[in-house]
């Protein structure tokens, strides 16, 4: 993957991200960096902060400090942070949710097709008359949320409520959705929650072929096997402060990573 | 498929009501005569009929509880049942015969019709419309808007006051009601951009409470309580009409106006910015991170289901030829809304078949008069409880790709 890789210049630079809730202090200036083509996998026990760093990442929720840089291939360097969450969208990061939050009531292929809302122009006008150039978009978008499903392998339920899915095919179409936006950056927050072993292999393939088409991942999971074997770089975070970070076998090791997830070892102590 | 145990419940309820309204409805004073008797009558009407509707709600339940169950066991793999509203809906080859037979009966009606029955018709098509701005704004964005009445009352006055002070005609007040209607729902969309549910309910309530105020306490500008009247009806290339005439010609205006809204609807319904709508409604969050911006997309589902309401309103005056407060209270508001409610929402067919029902039913039933609030309350408890998706479900637009598209990126 690394020959692949043009530049050393990360894609996402995010520099001493803070967040306090009140007196509490749930980030405290983590640094990271993505490159392109790379997966970072972000861990930590339950209630470290990683939710809180992606909602931080996306607009939801506003920084108290630090920079979040973006340098999509090709253009100059934007800073995110302060940005609504359309807006950081608009400027290449697309996310999926933790408990997974699809339009249960639109058809599959209509939440691909939301997906492209930043990406295309149609107004009101528009949508009434369907001038030439709405009717060419609009076939656009079809077009492309139905060559995305035939990636993600939904072509068969396109015009099935998003609702009635099962429940692995919920969590890809969720990617799909936020591989319509066509982002830089792609963040997924625990993807393989729930999923069994079969599932989870598929996502495992998924995965890989997204980062094969050029996009970085920053990924939230729990499942260390998935973890291991996708990750180029893990990122382990504890209370909010970044407890390790390195390869999988770095981490792996750490004794740190082992004392949070594991405890402290009696005889150490 | 009734229990015993339905049957001893059934009994106690008889026997609660019994004692709920056995002041009311069995004792009878009477204060001239400083008297009072029993009609036993009344308690024996009252256990009867809640022991029967209590069985009856139970049977009811259950027998959809059941439905739900086999429903729920059928997988997604199998093809599941379409009714026949889905059918129906989905093939130009049926439902353009059943267009066509509807449009010719309503264009026949006011050659056949008495006067009286096409102003029933005409305020049935207005609820139409007005149901159908509604539901952009309820059934498709998700907005709960209680102050809907507002925007018909901005229609209204519109035309009435520009009438009064610049002699301007129907025709050119009918596109400015509906803009300066859409500009007030802009005006009303800001403030409640950030809320939502039961906080933004009370806030387009008080929206709407406050217009009716304005126009109810300025006097100078709205000509308080006692309104605006001598308001013309709609002209047609300046030829004098009898009052039959310029009815029947209200009516046919009104039926291109529910055509042209339905179009206007069904279209901005299935483009981008309808997409939008349905995800605001379904899910804020995931809506944003999709790019989608929250403020644009909520501020245009006001101002376009504003619009319907103000140029109704400007019909609305031109019906009446008068307008003044009264119109605009609360219970119109409600009304619209369980229009959109009953019909479905997000549905145009829905909504247009229980605007009719809702306007027309009470006009023909008028002999049944005194239950007309009981009935509809009936009416809303029990299509809540058995079908609360409304009378037609929104079907949403299904798509066929048989080809497989060229250009895959």
């Amino acid at each position: 993957m690394t020959e692949q890789t043009t530049s050393n210049t990360p894609i996402l630079e995010i520099k001493g991200l803070t967040m306090d809730f009140g007196g509490i202090r749930a980030l405290d200036h983590l640094d990271l960096r993505i490159r392109q083509g790379e997966i970072v996998a972000l861990i930590g026990p339950n209630g470290a902060g990683k939710t809180t760093f992606f909602n931080c990442l996306t607009g939801i929720y506003k920084p108290t400090g630090g920079d979040l840089l973006l340098t999509s291939p090709g253009e100059a360097t934007r800073r995110l942070n302060g940005l609504k969450p359309n807006k950081v969208t608009q400027q290449g990061l697309a996310r999926t949710f933790q408990n997974i939050r699809l339009f249960p009531n639109m058809t599959v292929l209509e939440n691909v097709m939301i997906g492209r809302h930043c990406r295309t122009r149609a107004k009101v006008v528009g949508a009434v008359f369907r001038n030439k150039k709405t009717v060419q978009e609009e076939k656009e978008i079809v077009a492309l949320a139905y060559s995305i499903l035939e990636k993600i392998g939904l072509t068969d339920m396109v015009n099935e409520f998003a609702k009635n899915l099962p429940y692995g095919a919920q969590r890809r179409l969720e990617i799909a959705r936020a591989l319509a936006t066509e982002p830089t950056i792609l963040l997924l927050d625990e993807p393989a929650a729930g999923m069994n072993p079969h599932e989870t292999a598929e996502l495992d393939e998924l995965i890989t072929e997204i980062r094969d088409d050029g996009l970085s991942i920053l990924l939230i999971e729990h499942d260390m096997k998935l973890v291991m074997s996708l990750s180029d770089h893990i990122f382990v975070m504890d209370y909010g402060k970044k407890i390790a970070e390195g390869s999988p076998d770095d981490v792996r090791n750490n004794p740190a990573v082992i004392k949070a997830y594991l405890g402290e070892d009696i005889e150490n102590a | 498929m009734i229990t015993f145990k339905d049957l001893k419940n059934a009994c106690l309820v008889a026997g609660w009501f019994i004692f709920l309204t056995f002041p009311i409805m069995v004792i009878k004073v009477n204060p001239f005569e400083r008297s009072f008797g029993f009609r036993w009558q009344n308690m024996i009407y009252i256990a009867g009929g809640s022991f029967i509707c209590y069985l009856a709600s139970r049977f009811f339940l259950a027998n959809k509880a059941a439905k739900q169950k086999k429903q729920k066991l059928l997988s997604i793999q199998d093809k599941p049942k379409i009714d026949w509203q889905q059918r129906l809906l989905s093939e130009p080859r049926l439902y353009l015969p059943v267009l066509g037979v509807i449009l010719a009966i309503l264009l026949i009606f006011p050659q056949v019709l008495s006067t009286y029955q096409i102003n029933i018709m005409i305020t049935a098509l207005m609820y139409v419309v007005l149901g159908l701005g509604l539901n952009i704004v309820v059934g498709v964005a998700g907005l709960l808007d209680l102050g809907y009445v507002a925007f018909y009352a901005v229609g209204a006055y519109s035309y009435a006051l520009l009438h009064l002070h610049f002699g301007l005609g129907f025709w050119t007040a009918l596109p400015i009601g509906g803009v300066l209607a859409a500009s007030f729902g802009i005006m009303l969309g800001f403030p409640v951009l950030r809320l939502r549910g039961d906080y933004l309910a009370i806030v387009t309530l008080g929206f709407g409470e406050i217009i009716r105020l304005i126009l109810e306490n300025w006097n100078d500008f709205s000509h308080g309580p006692s309104g605006i009247s001598n308001i013309p009806r709609p002209g047609f290339f300046g030829i004098d009409m009898t009052l039959n005439q310029s009815i029947s010609y209200l009516y046919y205006l009104m039926i291109g106006m529910v055509i042209f809204t339905i179009f206007v609807v069904n279209r901005l319904q299935n483009s981008r910015i309808g997409r939008a709508w349905f995800a605001l409604r379904e899910d804020e969050i995931a809506c944003q991170a999709m790019g989608i911006d929250k403020t644009r997309t909520k501020l245009t589902a006001f101002s376009l289901g504003a619009f319907w309401a103000g140029m109704v309103g400007v019909i609305f005056a031109a019906k009446t030829t008068f307008v003044n407060p009264a119109s605009f209270t609360f219970l119109e508001s409600a009304i619209i809304l369980c229009i959109v409610v009953l019909g479905g929402m997000g549905s145009i067919i829905g909504v247009i078949i229980a605007a009719i029902i809702l306007m027309l039913l009470p006009e023909y039933l008028r002999a049944f008069s005194d239950y007309r609030m009981l009935v509809f309350g009936a009416t809303l408890v029990i299509m809540m409880v058995f079908r609360p998706q409304g009378i037609i479900s929104t079907v949403r637009r299904t798509y066929t790709l048989e080809k497989k598209p060229e250009n895959v990126q």
